[in-house]
């Protein structure tokens, strides 16, 4: 192939991924996106496969088909409570995939067109250094995401004095390894920048709590695709930066709209420790003898059953719960009863964005029952009932009322608004952000204490 | 004067001026051959400027359209987005190829082989679960 034609294949590659992000503007046409998403890939990858350079295939078969099967098994048994944790997972691959292809381009540049060893460009090895950076810091970040939303590392934020400093000075001696690397290829330089990077990934991940995974995992996303970016620079590949920029965009926005979703600034959740201080639950916990109306699952049944609209706000407890079946089983017989139903999901329910909205889909509720915030917020005062399961923080008054609180000013769902507020909880316990939630008190509230799974059969049950 | 020493100086005239004309060319000639090389290097430099500019002009524009792309997608849909990007920006493994590519083994090719490896599982693991995601978004009946 001439490099005209290979150009042209890697445009139309770029030009693929491109719609596969469009087609996710609606279910209907988001199944023709992803094929046209691997239509791209294969595209690139056979025009590649024809680069005059590329005359031994079986490493490369080797590894496409240990990858290939290792990814489809993975992808085929990953339950979709998981899915946070397995897109962490995917995020650090493509970081470290990111380091090998620098430092493949840095052994042997030949093989890339960029010249001899000891003869590489300073604009190659500037763009090298930063690939290969990113996707070094994507790689330990993404680890420690992972294991704190698997759990095998604790959620909580890992803060010690100096912290910022030390952050501070690694983050500066890195540029002063790239900036090294570039006046003088070496061998030594450039693992310098690599280890450098992926000890600042592992420091600036492990100060958030896992609260704010969400957020750390559409930020890396966003490195994720800025490394690819740097490796595209690096191979004048116009397919790999047209991907890294539309993925870097995608993870930016993504954390743009999480951190709007907690009424947060991006520094905010990356300078870590939220949750840690008590201020807001001690000015909120004024209330420890109120009593609460407390009601079983029959009770729950008989109020939504003579309800004409009951609007469902389900949370990450859903999840953990696997309630969601059993919820849609209840909605299901609710509709057959003539109630009108509706979901209302918060912008950060659930464990990364659009979570709720797959696990619901799983549960066969359909894509068109489930709302967004600012789509149904005011539907909730001509609603009798909200039914709240798992979520609590999203639903927290003081969020508007009490500037003292340490979620004031996040936008919440309005559920006490509806005729009657009915919380599904396992007990009193605060959210996420450790702040009592005033609702549980008020006149309009029943809790129904229990596990949400058995509380919704429950309820079911009663309906049935 | 006669003739003889006439002719003889005038041929060792034109000799001398024979050796200047060739000494004459010898530098225009390296002359022509340094400009050359100067034109070259200069062309280089520019075609390299021009590259560069080239893609980084590619850059800034994905990076507008990923932006508009961006914010078209439903919010119903931000966890398969996630993991289509995911899946995508394992298109890195162009760079794997070009490494594992070439028959004399070595360290690069094995890196080439381990970014190979790493970009499959992200590539086929990103598109199938996208898709399964994506296959369970229905309509109400």
């Amino acid at each position: 192939m001439t490099s005209t034609t290979t150009g042209f294949a890697y445009l139309i590659a770029s030009v693929c991924f491109i719609l596969a992000l469009r087609g996710l503007s609606n279910p209907e046409s988001s199944r023709k996106g992803n094929f046209l998403g691997i239509t791209g890939m294969v595209i690139a990858v056979l025009t590649t496969l024809m680069d005059p350079g590329v005359v031994s295939f079986s490493m490369i078969i080797l590894g496409v088909l240990i990858g290939g099967s290792i990814g489809t098994v993975v992808a085929l048994k990953i339950k979709m409570t998981s899915l946070p944790e397995l897109v962490a997972a995917f995020h650090s691959l493509v970081g470290l995939a990111a380091v090998f292809v620098a430092a493949a381009a840095f052994s042997n540049p030949e093989a890339f067109g960029l010249g001899k060893v000891g003869e590489i460009g300073t604009a190659s090895l500037i763009e090298m250094s930063l690939g290969t950076a990113i996707g070094a810091i994507t790689f330990s970040g993404s680890i420690i995401a992972f294991a704190k939303l698997q759990g095998v590392m604790s959620g909580a934020p890992i803060v010690f004095a100096g912290q910022h400093k030390l952050n501070a000075a690694l983050g500066i001696a890195l540029v002063i390894a790239i900036i090294s690397l570039a006046a003088a290829e070496s061998p030594g330089g450039f693992w310098t920048v690599a280890i450098l990077a992926f000890v600042i990934g592992f420091m600036i991940i492990i100060p958030i709590g896992g609260a704010d995974m969400p957020v750390v995992v559409s930020m890396l996303n966003s490195y994720s695709g800025w490394a690819a970016c740097g490796i595209g620079f690096t191979l004048s590949n116009v397919s790999l930066i047209v991907t890294g920029a539309l993925v870097g965009s995608s993870g930016a926005i993504l954390s743009y709209i999480m951190c709007k979703g907690m009424n947060r600034s991006i520094f905010n959740v990356m300078l870590g420790g939220f949750g840690t201080d008590d201020a807001g639950a001690a000015a909120a916990g004024g209330g420890g003898d109120r009593s609460v109306k407390s009601g079983s699952p029959e009770d729950a049944a008989f109020i939504m059953k003579n309800a004409s609209k009951v609007i469902i706000v389900p949370g990450y407890g859903m999840a953990v719960a696997q309630a969601q079946h059993a919820l849609r089983e209840m909605c299901d017989m609710l509709k057959a009863e003539g109630v009108s139903i509706s979901y209302a999901i918060h912008p950060v329910a659930g464990r990364m964005p659009g979570h709720m909205n797959v696990l619901l889909a799983e549960a066969n509720v359909p894509y068109d029952e489930v709302f967004e915030l600012e789509e149904i917020n005011h539907e909730f005062s001509s609603a009798e009932v909200a039914f709240i399961i798992g979520a609590n923080d999203v639903t927290n008054p003081a969020a508007k009322t009490d500037p003292t609180s340490a979620i004031y000013g996040m936008p919440i769902l309005d559920v006490e608004k509806a005729g009657t507020v009915l919380f599904l909880k396992r007990s009193m316990a605060t959210g996420y952000s450790g702040v009592d939630n005033e609702l549980f008190f008020a006149d309009n509230t029943m809790m129904v204490f229990g596990d949400a799974k058995k509380t919704t059969e429950g309820v079911v049950q009663s309906l049935g | 004067m006669d003739s003889a020493t006439l002719t003889e100086q005038s041929s060792k005239l034109a000799t001398d001026a024979q050796n200047l004309a060739t000494q004459a060319a010898k530098i225009a000639g390296e002359v022509t051959k340094l400009a050359d090389t100067q034109a070259q290097a200069l062309t280089q430099a520019a075609q390299t400027g021009d590259s560069f500019l080239s893609l980084f002009t590619v850059f800034v524009l994905a990076c507008f359209i990923g932006f508009y792309v961006v914010w078209s997608v439903t919010p119903a849909l931000h966890s398969p987005l996630m993991s289509v990007t995911n899946a995508i920006s394992s298109v890195i493994i162009v760079g794997g190829l070009l490494a594992a590519g070439p028959m004399d083994m070595g360290f690069s090719k094995v890196m080439g082989f381990m970014a190979v490896t790493l970009a499959s599982v992200n590539i086929f693991g990103g598109f199938i679960v996208t898709n399964r995601m994506l296959a369970m978004f229905k309509k109400k009946k």
